[in-house]
C-alpha cells in the first residue's frame, strides 16, 4: 500500500472516530445536520472542549437552570430564497434554539462577515428582516460585530449570532429527557425550508411556489409551557430534518421512538418535489417547526395550544417513545412495516437512472 | 397524481400484499434489476409479503454501482488536468475510486460540481468558457438519451469545451448475461424508467430463454402486481414478457429516444463491476462525435488497482450474495464508512438493506 494511505481495514475504536478516519479533510458532508457532522463534533470539538449541561442540547444552561444561552452561524445560499433572507434566518434560528429550551429571549448577537462587493441595499434588506423578525420574536438584537474581507473568501455574507434567554419559571425541557409513554408531536408540516432553498439555489421552479417556513417559534413554545409545563424535550428539526433530530433526542434520552409516517404533515408540493429530486422529506430542514415531546396524558392540552397560536395550526401527533432498543427510531410505513429511521450519512443528493 | 393517489391508498396495497403473501407457486428466485426498485422494495419492506420458497434477490440495477473502479479513477484523474471542470450526477460523489472519491478530490480543490442534468453541464461550459467542462456519463438507458441531446446541443452551438466521459450501460444485455452465470433466478422484475425507453418487448430475448419478465412500476402496488404475475407464470410453467406498468411503458417504447441513442451512440463491449465484459452493453460516442469524448480527448494515466480487501459489491451485484451475507456489511462497510459502491449508492443493494432494516414489529 502506498505510505501515507489510510488503511481500509474495520476500524473498532469508539463511534465517534469511524468516520474520520476515512477523511483527512474536512467534508461538505461534515456540515449538513447528519451522522458525519455528529462524528465530527464528538470527535474533534467535544472530545477537546468538553460540553456544558445538558450535553446535546441547542442551548446550554447556566446559573443553575435559568438562562439559556446559544450560538449560531448562517451561510445559507442564496442568501434570499422564497419567503425569507439569512437576517431572518438568523434570528429566528436563534430565538428557535432558546426556545427549545423553554426560554424566552433576552438578547441576541449579531457578527458579520461581509464580502467586499455585497451590495449595500441587499444588506439593508436582510438587516430590516432580522429587525421584523426580533419583533415578532419579541426580541432585541444588542450587540454585534462587523468584519469584511476581500472579493472571494467569503460568500456575500456569513452571520453568526449568539442568544440569551430566561428559562420559564419550573420548566425543565430537555432533549434527554424523554421518557418511555410518551408522546411526541409535530408543530406542523416539514420540508418547506430546505425544498425553497434549494429550489432556488438550483433555479429549479415548481408549479406551486415552495416557501419557506421560517418564522420564530418562543412566543408559541410560551404559550404551550404556559398549558402544559412539564414539557420534556423539544427539538427543531433543522439540517439533516426530522430524522436527525428523532435520532438525537432518542440516544439523548436512551429511548426508542417511534414515528408514523402517515401521521407525518408534508406539503403535497414539498412531497411531490422531493420525489421529483429523490429526496426524503423526513430529512429536508424546517426552521419554524418544533417537535413536542410530553406526557401522553399532557397530549390533548398540548396540541389544543400549539393548534391555538398560528405557526402551530397543523399541529399533529407523530408518534410516541418507547422502551425497546435504547437510541433508536423506529418509522411505522404505511404497509405497517417497520423500518429504522437512521440519521442521514452525507450530503442528500438526487437519484440517477 | 389522482390515479397515484389512489394506487397508494393503503388499503389497496395491503389488500394486494395478502394476495401475494397467498398465491400458491413453488419455490422460487426472483430478481429486479432496477436501483429504483431496489429501493422501493427496501423501503416498504415487500419482502416480508412474500411466500414461503420465494426469494428476492437483488442484481446489477445501480448504474453507480456497476461503473467499475477505474471509470471512476479515470474521472478524477481528468479533473485533475489543467482548467478541467468536472460535473456529475450527485450520487456519484461518494463512490470510493482506488484512492479518492470525487468528494474528497473536491475538497482537495479538483473542481467538481452537481449537476441535476446534463444540459446543467452544457450551461456552464457556456457560461466558463475557460473551463473544460467534462461530464459523467453514467446511468442505463433512461439517463442516455438526456446526455445524447446535451452533445448535440454542444455540437450545435460549436461548444469547444464540453466532453462527455461515456459509461452508460444497457440493461438487457446484463440480464442475458445473468442467465450464464451460476446464480439461480426464475423469473425478472423488469426496470421501469429504462422499459418506458427500450420498450418491454426488448426483454422477448431473456423470455426466449425461459425466464418470466414482467415490467413494474414503482410503487408498492406496481411491484406486487408484477411479483403475483411472476409467480403465475412460474406456477403455470410460462416464460413470457408482461407488463404490469402499462401506463408508462409500450412494447416498442419510446421512438424518439431510441432514435437520439442510435444518433449518438454505438453499441459497445463493457465492463461491469461484478459481472466482468459483458459484450454489446455499453454506449460509447461515435467517431463523428470523437471531440465530445473525454475518453479520446484527453490522455489521463489510470492505476490498474485492487477492489479494497473483502468487499464482495461485485457478488452482491450478480445476485450471488444478499447484502447481510458479505462479511463487512454493517460492520466496518456502512452508510457512514462504505467500502464499496453498494453501500455508498443511494440505490445500492447494500445501502437500501441496511438503511431500511427491519426494527422489530413493536405491536
Amino acid at each position: 500500500m502506498p505510505a501515507g494511505q489510510v488503511a481500509n481495514l474495520p476500524y473498532h475504536g469508539p463511534e465517534g472516530q469511524r468516520t474520520m478516519m476515512r477523511n483527512e479533510r474536512v467534508l461538505l458532508a461534515h456540515g449538513d445536520g447528519g451522522q458525519m457532522m455528529a462524528d465530527l463534533i464528538a470527535g474533534v470539538f467535544v472530545s477537546r472542549l468538553g460540553t456544558a449541561e445538558p450535553a446535546g442540547d441547542d442551548a446550554a444552561r447556566l446559573a443553575a437552570g435559568r438562562l439559556a444561552f446559544t450560538t449560531d452561524a448562517f451561510v445559507v445560499d442564496p442568501i434570499f430564497f422564497p419567503g425569507g433572507d439569512i437576517g431572518r434566518l438568523a434570528v429566528c434560528g436563534t430565538v428557535n434554539d432558546l426556545a427549545t429550551a423553554g426560554a424566552r429571549p433576552l438578547a441576541i448577537s449579531a457578527s458579520f462577515i461581509l464580502e467586499e462587493g455585497l451590495r449595500i441595499s441587499d444588506l439593508k434588506q436582510i438587516v430590516d428582516s432580522m429587525a421584523q423578525a426580533a419583533e415578532e420574536a419579541d426580541a432585541r438584537v444588542i450587540t454585534g460585530d462587523t468584519k469584511v474581507v476581500p472579493r472571494g473568501k467569503a460568500d456575500l455574507i456569513y452571520i453568526a449570532t449568539s442568544g440569551v434567554g430566561e428559562v420559564l419559571k419550573g420548566v425543565s425541557v430537555s432533549g434527554a429527557n424523554a421518557q418511555p409513554g410518551d408522546v411526541v408531536l409535530l408543530s406542523g408540516p416539514v420540508g418547506d425550508h430546505g425544498l425553497a432553498v434549494l429550489s432556488r439555489r438550483e433555479g429549479l421552479e415548481f408549479e406551486s411556489e415552495i416557501v419557506t417556513d421560517c418564522a420564530p417559534l418562543g412566543r408559541m413554545v410560551q404559550e404551550l409551557l404556559e398549558a402544559v409545563r412539564r414539557v420534556h424535550a423539544m427539538r427543531d428539526p433543522t439540517r439533516g430534518g426530522l430524522a436527525a433530530a428523532l435520532n438525537e433526542i432518542a440516544r439523548q434520552s436512551q429511548v426508542e421512538i417511534e414515528i408514523i409516517e402517515a401521521q407525518v404533515p408534508v406539503r403535497p408540493a414539498v412531497a411531490a418535489a422531493c420525489e421529483l429530486l429523490g429526496l426524503d422529506p423526513l430529512y429536508a430542514a424546517s426552521e419554524g417547526r418544533m417537535i413536542v415531546i410530553v406526557k401522553a396524558q399532557d397530549a390533548e392540552a398540548a396540541l389544543s395550544a400549539l393548534r391555538a397560536h398560528p405557526l402551530g395550526r397543523e399541529a399533529a401527533q407523530i408518534g410516541r417513545v418507547q422502551e425497546h432498543h435504547a437510541g433508536r427510531v423506529l418509522l411505522r410505513t404505511a404497509l405497517g412495516t417497520h423500518r429504522i429511521l437512521d440519521r442521514h450519512v452525507g450530503e442528500q443528493m438526487p437519484r440517477i437512472c | 397524481m389522482e390515479s397515484l393517489k389512489e394506487l397508494r391508498n393503503p388499503e389497496l396495497v395491503r389488500r394486494m400484499a395478502e394476495a401475494v403473501r397467498r398465491t400458491k407457486a413453488p419455490p422460487a428466485t426472483l430478481m429486479e434489476v432496477c436501483g429504483t426498485h431496489t429501493v422501493a422494495i427496501a423501503r416498504h419492506g415487500l419482502r416480508e409479503v412474500l411466500p414461503d420458497g420465494v426469494r428476492l434477490i437483488s442484481g446489477p440495477g445501480c448504474p453507480v454501482c456497476v461503473t467499475p473502479q477505474e471509470q471512476i479513477d479515470r474521472f478524477v484523474a481528468l479533473g485533475r488536468l489543467d482548467r478541467v471542470t468536472l460535473a456529475t450526477f450527485g450520487d456519484m460523489m461518494r463512490v470510493p475510486g482506488s484512492e479518492r472519491s470525487l468528494e474528497q478530490a473536491r475538497a482537495e480543490g479538483v473542481d467538481v460540481r452537481v449537476s441535476y442534468s446534463p444540459m446543467e453541464a452544457v450551461a456552464a461550459a457556456a457560461r466558463l468558457p475557460e473551463r473544460e467542462v467534462v461530464f459523467f456519463g453514467i446511468g442505463f438507458e433512461t439517463t442516455a438519451p438526456a446526455v445524447a441531446l446535451a452533445v448535440l446541443e454542444a455540437r450545435r452551438r460549436g461548444m469547444g469545451n464540453f466532453s462527455v466521459l461515456c459509461a452508460h450501460k444497457l440493461i438487457p444485455p446484463a440480464m442475458l448475461a445473468l442467465l450464464t452465470s451460476e446464480v439461480r433466478v426464475d423469473g425478472f422484475i423488469c426496470p421501469g424508467h429504462v422499459s418506458v425507453i427500450i420498450g418491454s418487448d426488448a426483454y422477448r430475448l431473456v423470455a426466449e430463454r425461459g425466464k418470466p419478465c414482467v415490467v413494474a412500476g414503482f410503487e408498492p402496488a406496481d411491484i406486487l402486481r408484477a411479483i403475483q404475475l411472476l409467480l403465475r407464470q412460474i406456477a403455470e410453467g410460462r416464460s413470457e414478457v408482461e407488463s404490469a406498468y402499462a401506463r408508462a411503458v409500450r412494447p416498442t417504447g419510446n421512438a424518439r429516444a431510441q432514435e437520439l441513442l442510435a444518433r449518438v451512440f454505438e453499441i459497445v463491449e463493457a465492463r461491469w463491476r461484478g459481472l466482468g465484459e459483458i459484450p454489446q452493453s455499453g454506449l460509447a460516442l461515435r467517431e463523428e462525435f470523437a471531440a465530445l469524448d473525454a475518453a479520446r480527448r484527453f490522455e489521463v494515466a489510470v492505476p490498474t488497482a485492487p477492489e479494497p480487501a473483502g468487499c464482495r459489491c461485485g457478488d452482491v451485484l450478480r445476485g450471488a450474495m444478499d447484502p447481510p451475507q458479505c462479511p463487512l456489511f454493517g460492520a466496518a462497510c456502512t452508510p457512514a464508512t462504505p467500502l464499496g459502491a453498494c453501500m455508498v449508492s443511494s440505490e445500492g443493494a447494500c445501502q437500501a438493506h441496511y438503511r431500511y432494516r427491519r426494527g422489530q414489529a413493536v405491536l
